[in-house]
């Protein structure tokens, strides 16, 4: 069976010269090369080839759903390979010719449906306070204690808009489905933020989630519907950027050109659009150019999220934000930009390998001694705090913008 | 299989069908797959695959990153390939001793970055250095830019632990100089795992120099940069590194990294110099005054740190960076005298032209290492042709007294084009040292030896052999 899914010209890029391997985070935790990118990028090719029948072939189709498409090869690639587009093909590929496993379909749906994952959440605070949940974590077998562990933090507050008067520009932001259940005081924090520099953030009704989850897992139908409905809410905001505070999002918002590109009735709509993402460290580092944020005496470490430092290039932007803190101070932790294991669903999907990332992760957090984590992505943001409350710490994992609001607050 | 799965642990070892595929290339272009491979964990765990092989009389190949560009860790013949990547420990770093002591998977890259920390650094850097390793960089004698002022692996490796073909572990070498007997240290660097598997390795390091200095000339073609070399070189100043790059690996340079290099300039010149404040003072006056009395129509210096090592990081990677142009490329290795240099260039490109290949131009010019790159796609030019123009590149090199490679190795690349250089008589003295490592032949079979049938399976391989014992006359 051949792939019609599989861009050639794309793989055909790869001269395997080998220069992401040490760049792969699981090709560092075993030094395999069915494990490294260019050993996937080479069983996409024998896919595409029809060498190999994913219907048939466990061994590749597992070396390639433990990629974290975490896209630090890509980001290294001197050949230009569009590393983050091909995994995401080959997962649709195969999840086409096998079909998605039973957790992730879960998953998928209901983090595009705001009600179900508002229910979820609303049922977790409830055996949160009840005690049901503490006693449960006691019975549960090990993979549902593992979900309970990874689960988005309940009972944190809901997004409270921020009014301002005589705003300078006016700015939609991203909602999200995770975000917008578990980290509102986040979007709050983001919009307080942005009040500062009397930037107004508009209502931008009918957005949703953003459907990078599903791509990455093969659900290309899903994230095109999602992504078909973003674009539409976004350009009856009229917004002139459209921020993201979840870098997994943004990265792919910015995609949606990419995305549609083959519908002649999106395509130019979702360049449109796509061209006027942000996020929101990029948006601040340019429209606070000067500004400074406050005091806060603290002493952190900064986390790349992979779809912020490896997708969109934005390493510098949140450690100068920080720096714009008055007595913050910022201790780089070792290969910071190198994936926790978070990535999606991959920690329940891939435990193993994410705890192995994880653990490594955790280490070379404590080594800088902070007072808070720093970093961008609420898919980071649970797996260190799960990683950190594991070893008995409780270092808190923020948010830039929330660091950001906190100085702001102490000023 | 049982038992490599017992020695290195389920997860290390591999037999599927679909796993080996991953195992089935390196950086060039000869392609098969292994009949298993086994990834060790320890010295101990490479001794006991190497002596379950030897027991089971199967053949060898051991394998580091897979960086390589001379097929020298394909395996065929049925071979199990055993990889060292996870051999990765730097298990010490001498300052008192200027030493360093390493296990084969460690990338190159790392030894200079642990060895900052007390002032040192290690001198051989291939571009491939951020990924390839010291057991690979052993295998290939390897080189790279600054191997003009420093030399070779060869001259960097104080001692080796190596696995023999029967599963003995033997050291050869080591910290004190001047050990009584044959030194088999020079032998075994270059040797591309025909004489067993290496585990360990003592390195020279050397003091970090107080100050470095790297120029980039502007030249409106490649024959005047080359002659610009050649007088830098006479006149008696010898740089710590100099490369050339041409128009085409300029263009390609400014379009994968932020180098901002002249687009219009015909050749291009790096030149690096190193050593003391007095020194390197004098020195770079006096090539910048070469540089222009040799037709450079611009020379200017790095200001920063941060710009000299964009401009390395550029050229390291650049190899990799011209899959933008064509998605396939045959990057070369040969040596000439460096006397002969320009008129070299002149005749290689000459031979691109006729064969209608875009050629990109990228090299140790300083020790007159040519690396020409042709690029083609795969998918519509025959590879048949692309080794046809390689041989005739091949051919003008050797034509005017040069070598085979400078630092890929001879792999299954150029196994059949040995007899262009050396005598029979030469290559069974070769063959002979082998033998008193490996009677059996059961290490790496098929490399570097010409007119053996070991890996004849592989198409590539065969065009090869055609055409060395064809245009050889």
């Amino acid at each position: 069976m051949r792939s019609p899914l599989l861009d050639t010209e794309g793989l055909n890029q790869c001269i395997h010269c080998g220069l992401c391997l040490e760049a792969c985070p699981t090709y560092r935790i075993t030094r395999l090369e069915t494990e490294s990118p260019r050993g996937r990028l080479h069983l996409m090719s024998a896919i595409a080839s029809a060498r190999i029948d994913p219907r048939e072939s466990d061994a590749a189709v597992l070396h390639l759903d433990r990629c974290l498409a975490c896209r630090a090869c890509e980001a290294v690639c001197p050949s230009g390979v569009p590393y983050g587009e091909l995994i995401e093909e080959a997962r649709a590929d195969i999840a086409r010719a096998r079909g998605t496993p039973p957790l992730g379909r879960l998953a998928l749906w209901s983090v595009s449906r705001p009600r179900v994952l508002g229910a979820l959440a609303a049922l977790l605070a409830l055996a949160d306070r009840t005690g049901l949940r503490a006693g449960a974590r006691r019975i549960l077998p090990p993979r549902l204690r593992r979900l309970d562990a990874l689960a988005p933090p309940p009972g944190r507050p809901a997004y409270q808009p921020v009014a301002v008067e005589a705003p300078r520009a006016s700015v939609a932001l991203l909602l999200g489905c995770v975000m917008r259940v578990s980290y509102g005081d986040v979007h709050t924090a983001t919009a307080r933020v942005l009040a500062r520099l009397a930037t107004r953030v508009v209502e931008v009704a009918d957005q949703g989630c953003c459907g990078a989850l599903h791509a990455h897992a093969g659900d290309n139908a899903e994230a095109v519907r999602l992504a078909k409905r973003n674009v539409a809410a976004f350009e009856r905001s009229g917004a002139e950027a459209i921020l993201a505070n979840a870098a997994g999002c943004g990265a792919f918002l910015k995609s949606y050109a990419h995305l549609l590109e083959g519908d002649p009735e999106w395509a130019q709509r979702a360049a449109a659009v796509a061209s006027r993402v942000r996020d929101i460290n990029e948006y601040l580092a340019v429209a606070a150019d000067g500004a400074t944020f406050g005091e806060l005496a603290m002493r952190v470490t900064y986390q790349d999220p992979c779809h912020l430092a490896h997708a969109q290039g934005i390493r510098a932007e949140p450690r100068a934000l920080l720096g714009r803190v008055h007595g913050l101070e910022l201790i780089e932790m070792a290969d910071a930009d190198v994936c926790c294991g978070s990535a999606g669903y991959y920690n329940l999907a891939q435990p193993d390998y994410a705890d192995r990332l994880l653990e490594e992760k955790i280490d070379a957090i404590l080594a800088t001694r902070p007072d808070a984590v720093v970093t961008a992505n609420p898919g980071c943001m649970l797996q260190l705090a799960a990683g950190l409350r594991a070893r008995g710490k409780s270092i808190p994992v923020l948010h830039v913008v929330e660091v950001l609001e906190r100085a702001m607050r102490s000023a | 299989m049982r038992q490599l799965q017992e020695i290195c642990g389920d997860d290390n070892v591999f037999w599927r069908a679909e796993d080996l595929l991953v195992w089935e290339y390196d950086a060039g272009f000869d392609r098969h797959p292994p009949s298993a491979v086994a990834v060790p964990g320890s010295t101990a765990e490479v001794a006991a695959v190497v002596k379950a092989a030897h027991d089971a009389g199967t053949a060898i190949v051991p394998r580091g990153a897979g960086t390589g560009l001379s097929g020298g860790t394909i395996a065929c013949a049925g071979a199990i390939v055993v990889s060292t990547a996870r051999l990765r420990r730097i298990v010490a770093i001498d300052a008192a001793a200027r030493m360093a002591v390493v296990e084969p998977g460690v990338p190159n890259v790392a030894v200079s970055a642990a060895a900052r920390e007390v002032g040192l650094f290690f001198a051989p850097d291939p571009a491939s250095q951020r990924i390839s390793t010291i057991g690979g960089n052993v295998g290939t004698n390897a080189g790279g830019p600054h191997a003009l002022r420093y030399g070779s692996m060869v001259n960097h490796v104080l001692g080796i632990e190596m696995v023999l073909p029967n599963g003995e572990i033997a050291r050869f070498g080591g910290t004190a100089a001047d050990l009584p007997g044959y030194d088999c240290v020079p032998l075994i660097v270059g040797s591309e795992g025909t004489l067993g598997i290496i585990t360990k390795i003592w390195l020279r390091l050397l003091p970090l120099p107080e100050d470095i200095r790297t120029f980039v000339a502007i030249f409106p073609d490649i024959d005047r940069g080359a002659r610009a070399a050649s007088a830098i070189i006479a006149g008696g100043v010898v740089p710590a590194a100099m490369e050339m790059l041409d128009n085409v690996t300029i263009g390609t340079l400014n379009a994968a990294f932020d180098v901002h290099l002249p687009p219009d300039a015909g050749s291009l010149l790096l030149v690096e110099i190193e050593g003391l404040h007095e020194e390197t003072e004098d020195w770079a006056a006096s090539i910048e005054r070469l540089l222009r009395k040799n037709g450079a129509t611009d020379v200017r210096s790095a200001a920063s740190a941060a710009e000299r090592e964009l401009l390395w990081k550029a050229r390291k990677l650049g190899y990799a960076a011209l899959a933008r142009i064509k998605p396939n490329n045959y990057l070369h290795d040969a040596v000439v005298p460096r006397t002969r240099m320009p008129e070299v260039l002149k005749q290689v490109n000459a031979i691109a032209e006729r064969y209608g290949y875009v050629i990109a131009n990228m090299f140790h010019i300083g020790d007159g290492n040519l690396h020409p790159v042709l690029l083609f796609d795969a998918r519509t030019e025959p590879i048949d042709r692309v080794m046809e123009a390689s041989a005739e590149i091949l051919k003008v090199a050797i034509d005017a007294g040069g070598a085979l490679t400078g630092e890929h190795g001879i792999g299954l690349e150029k196994n059949h084009f040995m007899p262009w250089v050396f005598t029979a008589e030469d290559l069974d003295a070769m063959r002979r040292a082998r033998d008193s490592f490996d009677p059996d032949g059961t290490m790496n079979p098929g490399k570097i030896f010409p007119g053996g049938e070991a890996c004849a399976d592989i198409p590539t391989e065969r065009t090869k052999r055609v055409l060395a014992e064809g245009m050889w006359v």
